[in-house]
């Protein structure tokens, strides 16, 4: 009668991850291991200043203090951090490119898999991206259009060689380097990352974009996203990432930091999709990243959108500081659990200026034996005179062996806060599925229409192109969840 | 055009259909009627392919084809549309997405290329004015806060956007008023073609008054224990069912 358990692990089975293609490219990797020797290494190879060298240094030994936090609702086996090697380029590219066309052909035939042909996108669609393969970003398109109007958008290691000044003042001053286990981490190994400036009063004139891939076998990745916008200034970007298909766990600990001045908006978009291991739950990337925002400045405003349906283990938590009186805070996500894949996600809401508000949509999906956790903070300093937060967190179910759970914390010393918080958890139910297919519509299709409609809400919060992106991402990572 | 004999079928391990016998040709209308737990709306459901409504002995034959080793969508996309007795929701998922992923499935089925957006727009704008359905409906969820009438006449609707060469109407007609019933109906009526062929599934006469049939059979204990013309159903209006079972 209902869908049954068996059938939906047989049927589970078929799903296969298009990312998982290796690109076989020479490169140079360095031994594994972490010592300050390898810190040490790391800066020379980038002729970093003595500053950031400092900074890197400070935060491995704070990192060496510190314990892999075990609060969130997820399990793997200890990460031998001596196993992973902190460093990896693609030997061609030794001196970087100048321009796409001296960009590894190979190279790009990936991004072509991927969907994301360089030439094609700069010239149709109208999107500056930066690619970051490994550690080493490799391509930075629409450079000269986005200097017309003042904008900066490379890569964080050109940052540091162009533009040290802007990257002294607002690194770390976002997530400081000792933040948390995984951001002191990063701290200390980072490797590249995109850096964007938009100066005062400049509307971005496109949408930017950077693609992460992981793409040596144990490698780790650490890249660290910078993002200022000026007083009045507004851009919007938006992040992928693949890897592909291993056996060994890989790990990835990203920072992402957003500075955002008097009336600054900042969208900032997310498709997650990095190999989320097989239906035993072999390989697969460990996703542990720390992305914060700073809402500086009076009515500045901070969106995170985010569609995470890859990884192994997600363990992220996009979050506001609302400091600016008036400023605006925004978390939409999606989030896809399949097979064994374990997500503990949310975000954190920190009102600290007056008439600050957040809004919080939650969007979890739950197949196989995924394990999907929400875990929000909605803190409400005394100084945030009339805060107000609305948070909704809904969860979906597909077959009876995988789990959602919600913990939503608040903290309120401002008696004039409003809080709203709303929760559901609902299931694919079988009549929904027959209804549909005495319509014509095959299983398949019928989930992932049903799975599309309840992510509508966060979905149109994403760039148009992106949005159908992200809902074909759904259904191909949905592919077989019932049966 | 259908075919059914001898069917038996079984659900949550109780035998409802003992032995069903059934042939509809193209153009008629045939109306099922039988007391409650007679296996009426099995029959329907065992015709569109619903899980757990197992088969355990007999044959039914679609334009010569053996429908039940179609899966659901399969039968659907061959012609066969079941209007359900209680339409299901479907939050978040626009009438609009429903249908034109149903009409595509169709022509792909066929071979047919994609439906234009304006087209479909253009062909539901139609149809809904039959059923008298105001097109910003169509933009909310599957049914979502649709009141039982509006959800019989959503059925209808996609039939008529569907067009499809059987419908089978599982009790469409109950808990609609008059001028509902009416416009439903209208909808059956529009469709009416001699390609075309439906069963109506009913406990009372009067849809019958609207939609005239040409065969009424009566079904009870999992087989048809009468058939006839449009008089039959006059007759159990006024005798019920009880006389039939007895004999």
């Amino acid at each position: 009668m209902a869908t049954q358990p068996q059938d939906i692990q047989e049927l589970m089975r078929r799903r296969e991850y298009s990312a998982g293609f290796i690109t076989s490219i020479e490169s140079e990797t360095i031994a594994p291991g972490l010592s300050e020797d390898v810190v040490r290494m790391i800066s020379a190879r980038k002729q970093e200043p003595e500053w950031l060298l400092d900074f890197r240094l400070k935060a491995y030994r704070r990192w060496l203090k510190m314990e892999q936090p075990k609060w969130a609702h997820v399990h793997y086996p200890q990460i031998d951090y001596q196993a992973i090697s902190y460093y990896s380029q693609p030997k061609s590219h030794k001196d970087g490119p100048k321009s796409l066309d001296e960009v590894d052909p190979k190279l790009l035939e990936t991004y072509k898999k991927l969907g994301i042909p360089l030439k094609e996108q700069e010239m149709l669609a109208g999107v500056a991206m930066d690619v970051v393969f490994d550690s080493v970003s490799v391509a930075t398109t629409f450079r000269k259009k986005l200097g017309e109007a003042g904008v900066i958008f490379c890569s964080i290691s050109e940052a540091v060689r162009e533009y040290p000044e802007l990257v002294r003042k607002y690194m770390g001053s976002v997530v400081p380097f000792g933040d948390n286990f995984y951001a002191a981490l990063n701290s200390a190994v980072f490797t590249d990352g995109s850096f964007v400036f938009i100066p005062k009063g400049v509307r971005c004139p496109m949408e930017l974009s950077t693609y992460f891939r992981i793409n040596e076998r144990n490698t780790g990745q650490f890249e660290r996203t910078l993002i200022v916008a000026e007083e009045g200034a507004y851009v919007s970007y938006l992040e992928g990432c693949t890897a592909p298909q291993r056996d060994e766990n890989q790990l990835h600990a990203a920072v992402v930091e957003l500075v955002a001045l008097d009336d600054a908006q900042i969208k900032y978009s997310t498709v997650q999709n990095w190999y989320p291991g097989d239906e035993e739950g072999r390989g697969g990337i460990y996703n542990f990243v720390t992305k914060r925002a700073d809402c500086r400045g009076r009515r500045s405003k901070v969106s995170w959108t985010q569609v995470e349906t890859g990884s192994a283990i997600t363990w992220k938590y996009p979050s506001c500081i609302l400091r600016g009186d008036d400023s605006v805070g925004e978390f939409y996500s999606v989030a896809l659990t399949h097979h064994r894949q374990q997500a503990d996600t949310g975000t954190k809401m920190i009102h600290v200026g007056k008439n600050t508000r957040s809004t919080i949509v939650s969007k979890g999906i739950s197949a196989g034996h995924g394990q999907q956790s929400y875990r929000g903070l909605v803190r409400v300093l005394e100084s945030a005179e009339n805060a107000r937060n609305h948070t909704q967190c809904d969860s979906l179910l597909i077959g009876d062996q995988c789990g959602a759970h919600t913990f939503p914390y608040t903290e309120v010393r401002n008696p004039s806060a409003r809080l709203e918080h709303e929760a559901t958890t609902s299931k694919i139910a079988e009549d929904q599925l027959y209804y549909c297919r005495a319509r014509g519509i095959s299983e398949e299709e019928a989930v992932s229409m049903i799975v599309n409609g309840f992510c509508k809400e966060v979905f149109k919060e994403l760039p148009m192109e992106f949005a159908v992106e992200a809902g074909k991402l759904l259904a191909v990572s949905l592919e077989g969840s019932v049966g | 055009m259908l075919e059914v004999k001898g069917l038996h079928a079984r659900v949550e391990g109780k035998d409802i259909l003992k032995g069903l016998d059934l042939t509809v040709r193209a153009g008629e209308v045939h109306a099922i009627m039988g007391p409650n737990g007679s296996g009426k709306s099995t029959t329907a459901h065992v015709l569109a392919g619903r899980e757990g409504y197992e088969v355990t002995a007999g044959s039914v034959l679609f334009d010569g084809k053996n429908l039940l080793e179609l899966e659901p969508e399969k039968r659907a996309c061959e012609g066969i549309f079941l209007g359900f007795q209680y339409p299901v929701e479907i939050p978040g998922v626009s009438n609009l997405t429903l249908l034109k992923a149903a009409l595509n499935a169709r022509r792909k089925y066929r071979g047919q290329p994609e439906i234009e957006a304006t087209d479909f727009l253009a062909w539901v704008r139609d149809r809904a004015k039959l059923v008298k359905i105001d097109p910003k409906m169509l933009s909310r969820g599957v049914n979502e806060g649709f009141s039982g009438g509006e959800k019989k006449r959503n059925e209808i609707l996609q039939m008529l956007i569907l067009e499809p060469r059987l419908m089978i109407l599982d009790e469409t007609d109950s808990g609609l008023d008059i001028d509902a019933l009416k416009i439903v109906a209208d909808g059956i009526n529009a469709l009416r073609s001699p390609e075309r062929a439906t069963i109506l599934v009913t406990h009372y006469q009067r849809l019958l008054d609207y939609v005239q049939p040409d065969y009424v059979h009566v079904l009870a204990g999992g087989r048809m224990v009468r058939s006839g013309g449009p008089e039959l159903a006059r007759e159990l209006e006024e005798k019920g069912y009880g006389w039939l079972e007895a004999a």
